[in-house]
C-alpha cells in the first residue's frame, strides 16, 4: 500500500507543479477559466483509451490493448456512416445523437469482444491479436468511409457533449470522470475486479483457484472496446467529422499514461484515479509545451523520452524511494 | 510423476507417425503453409489478369519486397529471441535522413561503401540502445520500442530535419541505377532489375549462418524459449539482447539507405508506420510471436507474400481501400492457424 501512496501523491504533485509552472510563465492566463475548460475537454478521448489500456495490462500474461484509437475511430466511423443512411444529422437531431451513441457503443463492445474471444478461445497472444486487430479496425473505417471524413456534423445532445459546460466544467469531462469512478468503484467491491486483479498477478494460482478466467479476460476486453467507443463519441462530438486517422499518436499517449500512473505492465495492479491524475498530468504538459510554442514534433520527442523515463522510475522503485525514506 | 513417461510415449509414437504424413511436414515446417498460400494468391491473381506475370511487374515486386525484407529478418531474429521491436521503422529514417544530409552537405565525394558503413553502424547504435534499455527496464518490449519510436521519430523531425532531399549525391544515385539484368519489355519499355536487390539474399544468409551456425544463433533460440532457463544455461542475457536488437537495426539502416538510394529521395516522413506490414510478414512466415521458433526462409515466403497482397489487389479489381482490413485479417488468420496447429502438436 506505501508504493500506492507514494505514485499518487507523486501524480498529485507533479499536477500541482505543472499548474504553478504554467501560471508563472503565462502569467496567469494558464489559469484562466477559459484555458482551463479548454484543457479539460481535451483529456476524456485520450483518458478513456488509457483506462482501457490500464485494465488489459491489469489481466497480466502481457495483456495489452494496441487497437484502441484504431476501435474509437471504427466506432465513430462505422456509426456515422449506418445512422446517417436512417435519419438526417440536421434534421432529426435527438433521434440521430441517440442512434450514433448506441451505434458507437454497440461497435465499440463488439470489436472489444473480438479481441477477447480471439485471445481466449483462440489463444492468441494479446500484443498478436491486438495489432491484428487494430489494422483490421482502421482498414475497416477506411473501406466503409472510403477513406474520406465522414461528417457528423452538430446535432444538438451530441454536440453538446463535446462543447458545453455543467457547473463551468465540460461534459464530455464530468462523463469521463463518472465512467472512471464507476470502474473505479467496480474494481474495488465486484468479484470481476477482485478475479480480474488477482489473476493477473498469478495466472496460474487463478487457473487452480477456479476462477472464470476466460470470462474475466474476455469482459475486460470487451469493456476496454466499449470504453474506446465511448471514446469515439466524445471525438465525434467535439468535432465536425469523424476519419480513420484521427489521433495517431493517441496509441503511444494511452500507454504513457498507463504506465505514468504506475500499472504494471505485467499485470495485477492499476488504480483508475491515477490514470485519470495522470492523463490530467500529461494534457497540462502538452498545453504547456503549446504555450512554449513548441511544434508537435518536440512533443512526440518529449512523450517518448517521458515513456522510458517514466519505464525506469517504475522500475528502480525511484518513488517507493523517496517516499520510504522520508516515513523512516 | 508416472504421467510424464506416458505422455513422452505418447508424442514420440505420434511424431514416427508424423515423420510419414503429410500433416506432421506441415507441422514440422509451418513455411511450406505460406508457400502453399503465396503460389495460390500467384495463380490466382494470373489466372484473373495475365499482366501479373509480365515481368515488369514481376520485377516491382522484387523490389518492392528488399526494404521489407530487410526489416523482416531484423524483426525476426529479435522474434525468435522472444521480444519484438516497432521502433525499426524510426530507426531506418533517422539514419537515412541523417547519413544523406550529412553526406550532401559536408562530404558529397564520400564512396558508397563508407555510406553503407555509416547507416549500418548508426542503425546499430540505435538498435543497441533499444537492447539496453528492454534488457534492463524489463517490461515488454513492445512498450519500450514504442517510446524509442516517438524518440527516434521526433529527434528527427525535430531537431535533425523535415525537408525533402531530392539533390542526392552521385555515388547515391549510382547505387540506386546500377543494374543487374536490364532489358526491353514487349511494349519497348525498358525493365531493370537493379543491382540493390542482391542485399537482400546476403542479408538472409547471414541471417541464417548466425541462426544456425554460431553459438549465439543457439542462444537467441534458447533466450527466445524460455529467457530463465538461457540464463541457467549459462547465456549472458544482456550480450543476447545487445545484439537482437543491434543486428535489427543495422539491417534497419541498411534498408532505409537504400529506400533512399532507390527512391532517388529523402523523405523525413516516409518508412514510419509501415512497421505492422512487416511484423505481419514475419509471423505469416511461421514465427511465432512468443520465440523460440521460426525460419529464415519462412521470413522471406512472408515477406512476399505481404508484398505480393500489398500490389496485387489493385491488379484484380480490389479497391486500394481494403488493403488495412485484408493484411489485418491475415495476419489473425495466420495467428490462430498456428496456435492451433501448435496445440495439436
Amino acid at each position: 500500500m506505501r508504493r500506492v501512496d507514494g505514485q499518487f501523491l507523486v501524480l498529485a504533485a507533479i499536477n500541482v507543479v505543472l499548474l504553478a509552472l504554467g501560471a508563472a510563465i503565462s502569467g496567469g492566463s494558464f489559469l484562466s477559466v477559459f484555458n482551463l475548460q479548454s484543457m479539460a475537454g481535451q483529456v476524456p478521448e485520450i483518458g478513456l483509451l488509457a483506462i482501457g489500456v490500464m485494465l488489459a495490462m491489469c489481466a497480466g500474461d502481457g495483456g495489452i490493448d494496441l487497437s484502441g484509437i484504431a476501435l474509437a475511430n471504427l466506432s465513430g466511423v462505422l456509426s456515422a456512416v449506418l445512422v446517417a443512411g436512417l435519419v438526417s444529422s440536421a434534421e432529426q437531431e435527438g433521434l440521430y445523437s441517440a442512434l450514433f451513441i448506441l451505434g458507437a457503443l454497440v461497435i465499440g463492445f463488439l470489436g472489444g469482444l473480438v479481441n477477447g474471444t480471439l485471445i481466449t478461445r483462440f489463444r492468441i497472444t494479446p500484443i498478436l491479436c491486438t495489432l491484428g486487430t487494430q489494422m483490421a479496425f482502421t482498414g475497416l473505417a477506411v473501406i466503409v468511409s472510403g477513406g474520406k471524413a465522414v461528417v457528423v456534423g452538430s446535432p444538438e445532445p451530441l454536440s453538446s457533449i463535446g462543447n458545453e459546460f455543467w457547473f463551468g466544467a465540460p461534459i464530455s469531462f464530468i462523463l469521463f470522470v463518472a465512467v472512471a469512478a464507476l470502474i473505479g468503484v467496480a474494481l474495488k467491491v465486484s468479484p470481476f475486479g477482485r478475479w480480474l486483479m488477482l489473476s493477473g498477478s498469478n495466472p496460474k494460482a487463478a487457473l487452480y483457484a477456479g476462477f472464470p478466467r476466460s470470462a474475466v479476460v474476455t469482459a475486460t476486453y470487451a469493456l476496454s472496446g466499449t470504453l474506446s467507443g465511448l471514446s469515439g463519441v466524445i471525438i465525434a462530438a467535439r468535432n465536425v467529422n469523424v476519419k480513420w486517422d484521427y489521433g495517431a499518436s493517441y496509441l503511444l499517449i494511452a500507454i504513457l499514461i498507463a504506465v505514468m500512473a504506475g500499472v504494471r505492465p505485467e499485470g495485477g495492479y492499476g488504480r483508475i484515479v491515477c490514470v485519470v491524475f495522470s492523463a490530467v498530468a500529461l494534457q497540462l504538459m502538452s498545453s504547456l509545451l503549446n504555450f512554449g510554442g513548441l511544434s508537435n514534433f518536440v512533443r512526440d520527442f518529449a512523450w517518448g523520452a517521458l515513456l522510458l523515463a517514466f519505464l525506469a522510475i517504475a522500475r528502480y522503485d525511484l518513488v517507493g524511494f523517496v517516499f520510504s525514506d522520508r516515513r523512516r | 510423476m508416472t504421467l510424464f513417461p506416458i505422455e513422452k510415449t505418447g508424442a514420440a509414437e505420434r511424431d514416427a507417425g508424423d515423420r510419414l504424413s503429410i500433416g506432421g511436414f506441415v507441422r514440422r515446417h509451418p513455411e511450406t503453409v505460406t508457400a502453399a498460400m503465396l503460389v495460390a494468391i500467384c495463380v490466382a491473381v494470373a489466372i484473373l489478369n495475365p499482366d501479373f506475370l509480365q515481368p515488369s511487374s514481376l520485377i516491382d515486386i522484387v523490389r518492392a519486397s528488399v526494404v521489407t525484407g530487410l526489416f523482416a529478418l531484423g524483426v525476426f531474429v529479435i522474434l525468435a529471441a522472444g521480444g519484438i521491436d516497432v521502433s525499426f521503422t524510426a530507426i531506418a529514417a533517422l539514419t537515412m535522413y541523417s547519413i544523406t544530409l550529412l553526406t550532401t552537405r559536408y562530404a558529397p565525394g564520400l564512396p558508397m561503401i563508407l555510406v553503407l558503413v555509416l547507416a549500418v553502424g548508426g542503425g546499430m547504435l540505435l538498435g543497441m540502445f533499444n537492447g539496453l534499455l528492454v534488457y534492463n527496464f524489463a517490461v515488454p518490449a513492445m512498450i519500450v520500442t514504442i517510446g524509442t519510436q516517438y524518440l527516434f521519430r521526433g529527434i528527427l523531425l525535430a531537431f535533425v530535419g523535415t525537408v525533402w532531399i531530392m539533390a542526392l549525391p552521385e555515388q547515391m544515385l549510382t547505387f540506386g541505377r546500377a543494374p543487374m539484368v536490364q532489358f526491353a519489355n514487349s511494349n519497348g519499355a525498358v525493365v531493370t532489375l537493379p543491382l540493390y536487390v542482391l542485399v537482400l539474399p546476403a542479408a538472409a544468409v547471414l541471417t541464417w549462418w548466425i541462426l544456425n551456425r554460431t553459438l549465439m544463433g543457439r542462444a537467441i533460440f534458447a533466450m527466445g524459449g524460455s529467457a530463465r532457463v538461457a540464463e541457467r544455461l549459462g547465456y549472458n542475457l544482456r550480450t543476447v539482447h545487445l545484439f537482437v536488437f543491434g543486428f535489427a537495426g543495422a539491417l534497419a539502416g541498411l534498408a532505409g539507405i537504400i529506400h533512399v538510394c532507390s527512391n532517388r529521395l529523402a523523405n523525413p516522413f516516409d518508412l514510419v508506420g509501415t512497421e505492422i506490414n512487416v511484423i505481419a510478414a514475419v509471423v505469416l512466415g511461421g514465427a511465432r510471436i512468443t520465440g523460440g521458433t521460426g525460419t529464415v526462409i519462412g521470413t522471406l515466403l512472408g515477406v512476399l507474400l505481404v508484398t505480393v497482397i500489398n500490389n496485387v489487389l489493385v491488379m484484380v479489381g480490389i479497391p486500394s481501400t481494403w488493403q488495412r482490413f485484408v493484411v489485418g485479417t491475415f495476419i489473425l488468420l495466420a495467428a490462430a492457424f498456428f496456435v492451433v496447429r501448435q496445440r495439436r502438436t
